[in-house]
């Protein structure tokens, strides 16, 4: 039952730290049209801060890599986000998705995919090893009453 | 990110100011390591009042800081969470660990 995208953005980066805040700004302006509450907003920017730091963590580790974003707006209200990178891969998406399963050592919690999972509606993880990863989750957002 | 610490007593007060994500998490454990070491507190305090953003990242600083504390056999609490970083922290599940108050 999908309804036909209404709005779109696409953006790439490269995978520095310092663009994990410019996704969640991208994220949150470009969700403003759905005029969501302070805590929508802030759930979908929790929810690509993670996608987008896994691209930069673990995806490319030793290296500089393309990070690409594309954001999709619904008419049923919705809003979904596709974070991809060409990476080194997963090979068990399974295991990477299980609360505290880290590869990333004292420095991660392994809560990311929990996170994701629980801030948004649906959430999809594809994977090929040596080939790259995408992550695409999408959220509602509620219509208010005296809205549009 | 902004780390600003206090101590007296070996109770080492730490507030946090800014986005705590993966880039700012970094500076903050480089920063709460050494402090740690330096000053070997039996309380530490976290102070999360000024954090605007915070995503996964910050609990594993948070749970970083409680094992160093166990291991100094000291105590650990957070403070002034802020309602978008109590979101992540919930949905980790993180209360059953850490004492907030
Ligand atoms: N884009 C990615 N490329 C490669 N591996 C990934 C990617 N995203 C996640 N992973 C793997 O999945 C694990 C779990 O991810 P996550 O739940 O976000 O926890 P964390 O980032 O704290 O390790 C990571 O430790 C890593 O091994
Ligand atoms: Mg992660």
């Amino acid at each position: 039952m999908r309804t036909k995208a209404c709005n779109y953005v696409s953006v790439d980066f490269p995978s520095r730290s310092s663009n994990e805040g410019f996704a969640r700004t991208v994220a949150a302006c470009f969700a403003a049209q759905l005029d969501p509450t302070l805590e929508e907003v802030n759930d979908i920017k929790t929810a690509v801060s993670e996608a987008v730091t896994n691209a930069i963590v673990h995806a490319y580790p030793d290296t500089i890599g393309k990070v690409s974003m594309k954001l999709r707006l619904y008419e049923d209200n919705s809003v979904e986000i596709v974070v991809r990178d060409w990476g080194v891969g997963i090979a068990d998406v399974e295991q990477a998705r299980q609360p505290m399963y880290t590869t990333g050592g004292e420095e991660r919690a392994g809560m990311g995919f929990t996170i994701m999972e629980s801030f948004m509606d649906k959430l999809r993880l594809r994977s090929t090893p040596g080939k790259g990863t995408t992550v695409t989750m999408r959220r509602c957002i509620s219509r208010r009453a005296g809205g549009r | 990110m902004a780390v600003s610490c206090m101590s007296a007593r070996r109770e080492l007060t730490v507030a946090l100011t800014g986005e705590l994500d993966h880039h700012g998490a970094k500076q903050v454990m480089q920063e709460l390591d050494k402090r740690m070491d330096w000053e070997l507190p039996r309380r530490l305090s976290i102070d999360m009042g000024g954090v605007t953003f915070m995503d996964s990242s910050g609990i594993a600083v948070l749970l970083r800081a409680h094992r160093r504390m166990a291991q100094l056999q000291g105590s650990m609490t957070v403070s002034n969470v802020p309602p978008q970083a109590l979101r992540v922290f919930q949905a980790a599940g993180l209360h059953r660990v850490i004492d907030f108050v």
